[in-house]
């Protein structure tokens, strides 16, 4: 395919669908489809097709529309009316061309000015839950594609380097790399044979913005590396998927073709010189593996396990290589930057962190789902405009970052989210799952839930993580079931110390990081457990006084 | 089943395992990749099935046992007719979640194990994504959401496990 005819495929396909009277977009995301998004999806083509309306309406599967708690959802374009809850019996209302016939459904309409919805700002996530990720038809429609044949046809690699650096663009996986810093690293390499590989092993709990955007906009995470691999002269690109989600790599993989067999991907790439693969890489559970250096080792299909750095993957990476690794959502952010400028991008977001970032929502919370918000909007916002708050609870904390982030105590809610805010304030960003807790979750468990996870996942290659995970889980344990005493929180105060200054990679660098939280916001639970051999949440089972040093 | 026909699915297996191979060009590389594929094709991953795929990649077998011990994923016991995943990343452990496999493993058998009969295998994960719906099970494949003792109940009844 030429850029002009990416041009007319896009008018074709807009004209097409302006035709219809209405598509009734129907979310097939993950979690929609768990439940029951396929049921109605299938009674509402079975419908469309019993009232012989084939030719003017037209039922779509989407990605994920956001409100992930009141699934399965349905959106019929004509009145642009929103419904939750939805059930397959629901069919002949929601394709009807009169707005009257879904009055019987009011009750579980889904208000689109909400702040729920008003209070986002969608970059990555624009086409999600409007495109249906298994057409590509849809997200040429939704100019897709365009950025990679402006970057091919009007720029240099060196051009889309220098965008991507204007853009202020930091890495979305957690760490906050500046992605055109990377980019030109991996640029600046001599070797003919480089790699782009894109880091899709969401591994922390709490977190499936990544798994969301690959199932909702898969294409959008192929042009961004494509786009790569131009500016950094790759041929070659790998995208490592987690082997949980098997929803997001059979999209993933149908994308594939699809842009190969019209050389938007492969040979010929717009009928120019340039020629880029992708192939998939399934993870097979091993959180370690989304640290850069033992996803590498996976892919070359060794144990998942660390190595020093540096050399760094840019230096050398995936069999010696240069190698680029960035995020599901760092690539699918590449695609507007190119089409709208860094420029643009830079005047979103705050002084260090620029554009939006993708919060999945979740614990106590009204509205569990996945949002998007320009940087440096505060947790307040977030979780009580956004998020709705608390339901019949106190909000007690905001944990970011998963097992290598931290507890936010209410305190801190007007502290606005970005890189240096969280960081100052003991948390991280990381890759963006935002889970809250309320009075009855107990922050000592909730420390060792972390360090459990830790400690399972802990490679064993470096003994600070190896051992230290499990001394640190022993004393945590011993806490939340009273048989602890002020000794054992001294050691895990200096164990904290030594697992983050002598671990080798970011797992155990990071793993204290819940302990160390909770212990300077929640210090008198800590002590509570301890010394009055109680839980103030009532959350952890402690014998009564006196046979607790047999527990 | 007659015993002929049972050679034949075999044969079969064992004939997609090596186009697997075959399609990675016998590299050591793609040793994570031909574990998935055999997995897929016999249900685990049998220490005979770990030696001949160490001799077809030509990899030590210390190097193929490493690997799919070190992974998760890779089950080397055969597994239960029915499977229970339950959900414990933090969403669904502050949901509660605990008690959903505190309620298997009452009834049924300890995390990560089958019971006696072969009829049910009970496993934990970490995160599946689905927080939106906490806390979830995964059972033969599909999601269940904002699960219950109840519903676990309900289920175990329907196939008849003690």
């Amino acid at each position: 395919m030429t850029a002009e005819e990416l041009l007319e495929k896009q008018t074709e396909e807009l004209a097409r669908q302006q035709g219809l009277k209405s598509r009734i977009l129907c979310c097939t995301a993950a979690g929609c489809i768990s439940c029951g998004a396929d049921g109605v999806r299938h009674a509402l083509a079975a419908e469309v097709e019993a009232q012989g309306r084939t030719g003017s309406v037209e039922v779509c599967g989407t990605g994920c529309m956001g409100m992930c708690g009141r699934g399965p959802l349905v959106l019929n374009s004509s009145d642009g009316q929103l419904y939750g809850n939805v059930t397959a019996a629901d069919a002949s209302a929601l394709i009807s061309d009169n707005a009257s016939d879904r009055e019987g459904l009011a009750a579980r309409s889904i208000d689109l000015k909400a702040p729920f919805f008003s209070r986002q700002l969608k970059i990555v996530l624009a086409n999600s839950g409007r495109v249906d990720p298994e057409k590509l038809a849809d997200y040429i429609a939704a100019g897709g594609y365009q950025s990679l044949a402006k970057a091919l046809e009007e720029m240099t690699p060196r051009d889309v380097v220098q965008q991507i650096k204007a853009s202020g663009l930091r890495g979305r996986g957690g760490a906050g790399y500046p992605t055109g810093l990377k980019w030109e690293l991996v640029a600046k390499q001599i070797q003919p044979t480089k790699y782009v590989v894109c880091n899709a092993d969401e591994g922390d709990p709490g977190a499936f913005m990544d798994r969301s955007v690959l199932e909702g906009d898969p294409h959008r995470v192929l042009e961004g590396m494509a786009i790569a691999g131009y500016a950094v002269g790759a041929q070659q690109g790998y995208i490592y998927v987690r082997g949980e989600y098997g929803l997001a790599i059979q999209r993933l993989q149908t994308a594939i073709k699809q842009a190969e067999r019209e050389h938007l991907l492969g040979t010929r790439i717009f009928e120019q010189g340039f020629q880029f693969r992708i192939d998939l890489r399934i993870g097979a559970g091993a959180f370690v593996c989304g640290e850069e250096t033992a996803l590498i080792a996976s892919i070359e299909g060794k144990r998942g396990q660390p190595r020093q750095r540096p050399p760094y993957p840019p230096a050398s990476g995936l069999w010696g290589a240069p190698t680029l690794i960035n995020n599901v959502e760092t690539f699918a952010n590449i695609p507007p930057i190119i089409e709208r400028g860094g420029d643009w991008f830079a005047g979103i977001g705050t002084e260090g962190s620029k554009g939006t970032k993708v919060f999945a929502l979740a614990g106590k919370i009204a509205n569990t789902g996945l949002i998007e918000v320009a940087m440096g909007a505060t947790l307040r916002e977030i979780l009580f405009e956004i998020g709705g708050g608390i339901p019949n609870q106190k909000f007690k904390a905001a944990q970011t970052g998963g097992p290598s982030g931290g507890c936010i105590p209410e305190q801190y809610l007007d502290v606005p989210v970005d890189y240096e805010s969280l960081a100052k304030i003991g948390s991280i960003m990381g890759s963006g799952g935002l889970i809250v807790m309320d009075e009855t979750s107990c922050m000592v468990d909730v420390a060792r839930f972390f360090m459990e996870f830790c400690m399972d996942e802990s490679c064993g290659k470096c003994i600070p993580c190896r051992a230290g995970t499990v001394q640190m889980h022993d004393i945590l344990h011993r806490i939340t079931t009273g048989a602890a005493s002020e000794q054992d929180l001294d050691m895990l105060k200096s164990l904290c110390e030594l697992l983050r200054e002598t671990s080798l990679c970011g797992l155990g660098q990071t793993a204290p990081n819940p302990v160390i939280s909770t212990l300077k916001y929640f210090a008198q639970e800590y002590e509570a457990h301890i010394r009055e051999k109680r839980c103030p949440a009532g959350h952890c089972h402690i014998a009564p006084a006196g046979q607790e040093a047999r527990a | 089943m007659p015993a002929s026909a049972t050679a034949n699915v075999k044969d079969n297996r064992e004939k997609l395992l090596e186009r697997a191979m075959s399609r990675h060009q016998y590299s050591g590389d793609a040793l994570i990749e031909v574990l998935h594929t055999a997995q897929e094709l016999f249900g685990f991953l049998s220490r005979p099935l770990l030696k001949t795929i160490a001799q077809k990649l030509r990899l030590p077998p210390s190097r193929v046992l490493g690997v799919a011990t070190f992974y998760h994923f890779f089950s080397l016991k055969p597994k239960g007719e029915h499977t229970f995943v339950v959900c414990l990343g933090t969403a669904c452990y502050v949901a509660g979640g605990l008690s959903l496999i505190e309620n298997l493993e009452r009834r049924c058998a300890k995390a990560g194990q089958t019971t006696a009969d072969g009829k049910v295998s009970i496993e934990t994960a970490r995160c599946i994504g689905s927080c939106g719906l906490a806390p979830a099970v995964i059972y033969d494949g599909n999601v269940l959401a904002r699960v219950t003792p109840q519903v676990l109940d309900t289920e175990l009844n329907k196939i008849g496990a003690q």
